[in-house]
């Protein structure tokens, strides 16, 4: 699998990205610096955690519109699996390619915490690894992370199987205390309509080994691999 | 021309920022202070004298940039610069 990571200036998960990667494919994903307007051929395109262009204006608005996303978007048009995380989601929503947007934590707090995740359906090229309901877990570290849209766009996503996970308790339950920041029906990441772009506000690549304290997050890294040789 | 931007929450938008604010202006005293919604204030100098083509320019920027027309609500005004 030919993975590419797109490098933001302010993004500062693209190096855990790429080692998630390459644990999980044996091969280094390209680095690809948002400047660039060529993206070299990509199975897979990620957009990292961090804070692009000190998330001036909106979260993700500024890196939404960086040369390289021209062609990220086209991409994920046709039909190439692309992944956000964190300011990555951000981004994938600013630039059109998930619906809804990322507010301000209604806490008003940066959180940095694991957190509870319930995996919603395992037959997504990212969660074939998991089993449907699971509850993983991994960390948030964001301040920007309510899930906002409106009712009937919320409706929408539920109905067609959108979501992808959900903020919940330890047992899976989805209650208003596991909500960490006010997300919106305690979304935490959503699919495109076809389930090829992912933009989720936990960090999956910071519970990819034992050492960072849990190994969850290696499942989904491990599933693209195998849905995408 | 210059073009004073101005962007804010839709009604129904949740504004944490603006619940802080009326907090902290009642616990200066200020008991007579309500709902409290922030948002943004921008200006743009256009290099364009044509007040009809200032404003769609303007707009389009609003609309590819400047609000999250999701959440956001924007109004702007043009004057001479």
């Amino acid at each position: 699998m030919k993975a590419s990571i797109i490098v933001f200036p302010g993004s500062n998960c693209d190096r855990d990205a790429a080692v998630a990667l390459e644990a999980a494919t044996g091969a280094p994903p390209a680095m690809v610096w948002h400047g660039d307007a060529e993206l070299p051929a990509s199975d897979l395109i990620v957009l990292p955690g961090g804070f692009s262009y000190g998330d001036y204006l909106r979260s993700g608005a500024m890196a939404a519109h960086s040369p390289v996303m021209r062609e990220v978007v086209k991409r994920a048009h046709a039909g190439t699996p692309v992944l956000g995380i964190c300011n990555g989601f951000q981004v994938l929503t600013e630039a059109g390619l998930l619906p809804g947007v990322l507010m301000r934590n209604a806490s008003l707090k940066f959180i940095c915490k694991d957190v509870h995740l319930k995996v919603e359906r395992n037959d997504t090229l990212y969660t074939s690894g998991y089993a449907e309901g699971e509850v993983v877990t991994f960390p948030i570290a964001h301040k920007d992370g309510s899930y906002f849209a409106d009712e009937t766009t919320l409706d929408r996503l539920e109905g067609e199987g959108r979501v992808a996970f959900r903020y919940s308790e330890k047992d899976g339950e989805i209650t208003e205390g596991a909500n960490p920041n006010g997300s919106r029906r305690n979304i935490a990441g959503v699919y495109n309509k076809t389930g090829t772009v992912l933009g989720l506000m936990p960090h999956p690549e910071r519970a990819a080994d034992p050492s960072l304290g849990g190994t969850d997050g290696a499942k989904l890294f491990t599933a693209l691999m195998e849905a995408l040789p | 021309m210059k073009a004073r931007i101005t962007i804010t929450l839709k009604p129904g938008v949740l504004d944490p920022q603006g619940k802080a604010i009326a907090g902290a202006l009642h616990a200066l005293g200020f008991g007579a202070v309500g709902n409290v919604r922030q948002g943004k204030y921008i200006e743009v100098e256009v290099a364009e004298s044509d007040p009809e083509r200032a404003r769609a320019e303007v707009k389009r920027m609003c609309e590819q940039l400047l609000a999250n027309t999701i959440i956001e609500n924007y109004a702007y005004e043009l004057e001479a610069a």
